[in-house]
């Protein structure tokens, strides 16, 4: 099958490489890119367990194309720690056992990137809602919403 | 499996591409791609246009014109459409709104489609590389794709907020599958009396469908219990509800009634 060239930035990195035509970003991501972080669950749109940000929107990547990316930026959770910092998220999933078997967790960390980065100091109801297309069959989604908000918590006293 | 993907800048070339058995036009992907990951293999190609033109909003003169490629998100970030909001609030959750088109929401079979069932109440027009026609007959004749060429806009009279009444009765909350959606956009005289009535519903056959019976019987009503009465008694009439894993086409039927009712004196 035919390849095709894509280039994007991906966590900062320009990346060029080959892909099969019609390709999802999951799968370019994982199988070609070596990030590993999106998670494919269910490659239906349903779980949220791929979520990767595209260009500052939350994205599915099982149903994006990687074609579809040409020049955009894309970030994912492997992205996130900054030399062997983690981020306020991942601290905070972390200190508050919001985590438990972890494949939601790469998409759930990214959903709620995009609502730190639109919304600074989000309400519960807002985590629900950013967190919605999000499944978690683990943590019973309580430990993540707090993580959420107390990251939220501890960038506004930073920034304070 | 790996699929051929062709992009054009232009509309009309997108549609010619379109002619082949199997080449499917990709709008936001989240039906297409999902289908091709499930393993439809009648899908062998995708076509897909960046056209500008697909992505704008333009609101003149009290006319609003979305282009097909136009996402709920992006209807949701235009104050302009604060009437469409409640609308492409029900499509999905905050990911799938971010990817799913205006234009792929015309051709979303039931349950899905929420977004044209407030457009059907509110007498859209689809415009299309090849003409344009009202809603009702777009999707009369919505699965001869090839014939059609690709959508280009949907355009209607912008709904001042609360025109339109819209409900999504779903089970899962906030971004469940729909067990019935329902559009109504009314218009009241001077004495509160229905003068006009546009009816839509969703999930009551393959793709959303208008309750004419239901939308006569209002005329001349005031939204109140007993002048509703007969309008909710036909709300069924001329419907075909699918069966799905969120609801039975009987279950669909029984709580039609009860949820237009609510969506009347609401
Ligand atoms: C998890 C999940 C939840 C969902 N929830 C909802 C929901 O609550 N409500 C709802 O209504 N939908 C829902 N959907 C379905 C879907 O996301 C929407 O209907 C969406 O609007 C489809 O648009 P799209 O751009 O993704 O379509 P695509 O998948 O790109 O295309 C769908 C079909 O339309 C055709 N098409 C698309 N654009 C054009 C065009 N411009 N011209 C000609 N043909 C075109 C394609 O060829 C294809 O056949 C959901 C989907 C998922 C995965
Ligand atoms: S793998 Fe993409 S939503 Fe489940
Ligand atoms: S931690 Fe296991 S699915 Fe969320």
């Amino acid at each position: 099958m035919a390849r095709v060239p894509v280039q994007f930035t991906l966590n900062g990195q320009e990346r060029a490489e080959f892909v099969e035509s019609g390709v999802t970003l999951l799968h370019a991501l994982r199988d070609t890119m070596g990030d590993t972080s999106p998670k494919g669950g269910c490659q239906q749109g349903a779980c949220g367990a791929c979520s990767v940000i595209v260009d500052g929107e939350l994205r599915l990547s099982c149903l994006t194309l990687a074609e579809t990316c040409e020049g955009a930026s894309i970030e994912t959770a492997a992205g996130l720690a900054s030399e062997g910092v983690l981020h306020p998220l991942q601290r905070a999933i972390v200190d508050g056992f919001a985590a438990q078997c972890g494949f939601c967790t790469p998409g759930m960390i990214m959903a709620a990137k995009t609502l730190l980065d639109h919304t600074p100091n989000p309400t519960r109801e807002d985590v629900i809602e950013a967190i919605s297309g999000n499944i978690c069959r683990c943590t019973g989604y309580e430990p993540i919403i707090q993580a959420v908000l107390k990251a939220a918590r501890s960038n506004s006293q930073k920034a304070g | 499996m790996s699929l051929a993907v062709q992009t054009y800048s232009s509309v009309r070339d997108a549609s010619d591409a379109l002619k082949p058995d199997g080449i499917c036009y990709l709008g936001g992907g989240t039906l297409v791609v999902r289908a091709v990951n499930e393993g439809d293999v009648s899908i062998t190609g995708y076509v897909r246009s960046t056209a500008p033109t697909l992505q704008t909003i333009d609101i003149t003169e009290g006319r609003a014109t979305i282009g097909a490629s136009v996402t709920m998100a992006a209807v949701l970030g235009n104050a302009g459409l604060a009437g469409l909001h409640p609308v492409a609030k029900a499509v999905g959750g905050p990911t799938v709104r971010n990817m799913a088109t205006v234009g792929g929401n015309l051709f979303a079979p039931a349950p899905y489609g929420d977004f044209t069932v407030g457009l059907l109440a509110l007498e859209a027009t689809v415009h299309g590389a090849d003409g344009e026609s009202p809603i009702e007959d777009f999707l009369a004749g919505r699965d001869d794709r090839r014939k059609r060429g690709i959508v280009t806009a949907v355009s209607l009279d912008v709904p001042s907020a609360g025109v339109l009444r819209f409900l999504k009765v779903s089970r899962v909350k906030p971004r469940g599958v729909s067990v019935v959606t329902i559009a109504a956009a009314l218009a009241l005289d001077d004495a509160n009396k229905v003068k006009s009535a546009r009816i839509a519903l969703g999930c009551m056959a393959d793709r959303p469908i208008r309750a004419q019976a239901a939308e006569q019987a209002l005329i001349g009503c005031k939204l109140e219990k007993d002048d509703i009465r007969n309008a909710v008694a036909v709300i069924g009439e001329g419907t075909n509800p699918i069966t799905d894993p969120v609801a039975s086409a009987w279950y669909r039927s029984e709580v039609l009634p009860v949820h237009f009712s609510r969506l009347l004196l609401g």
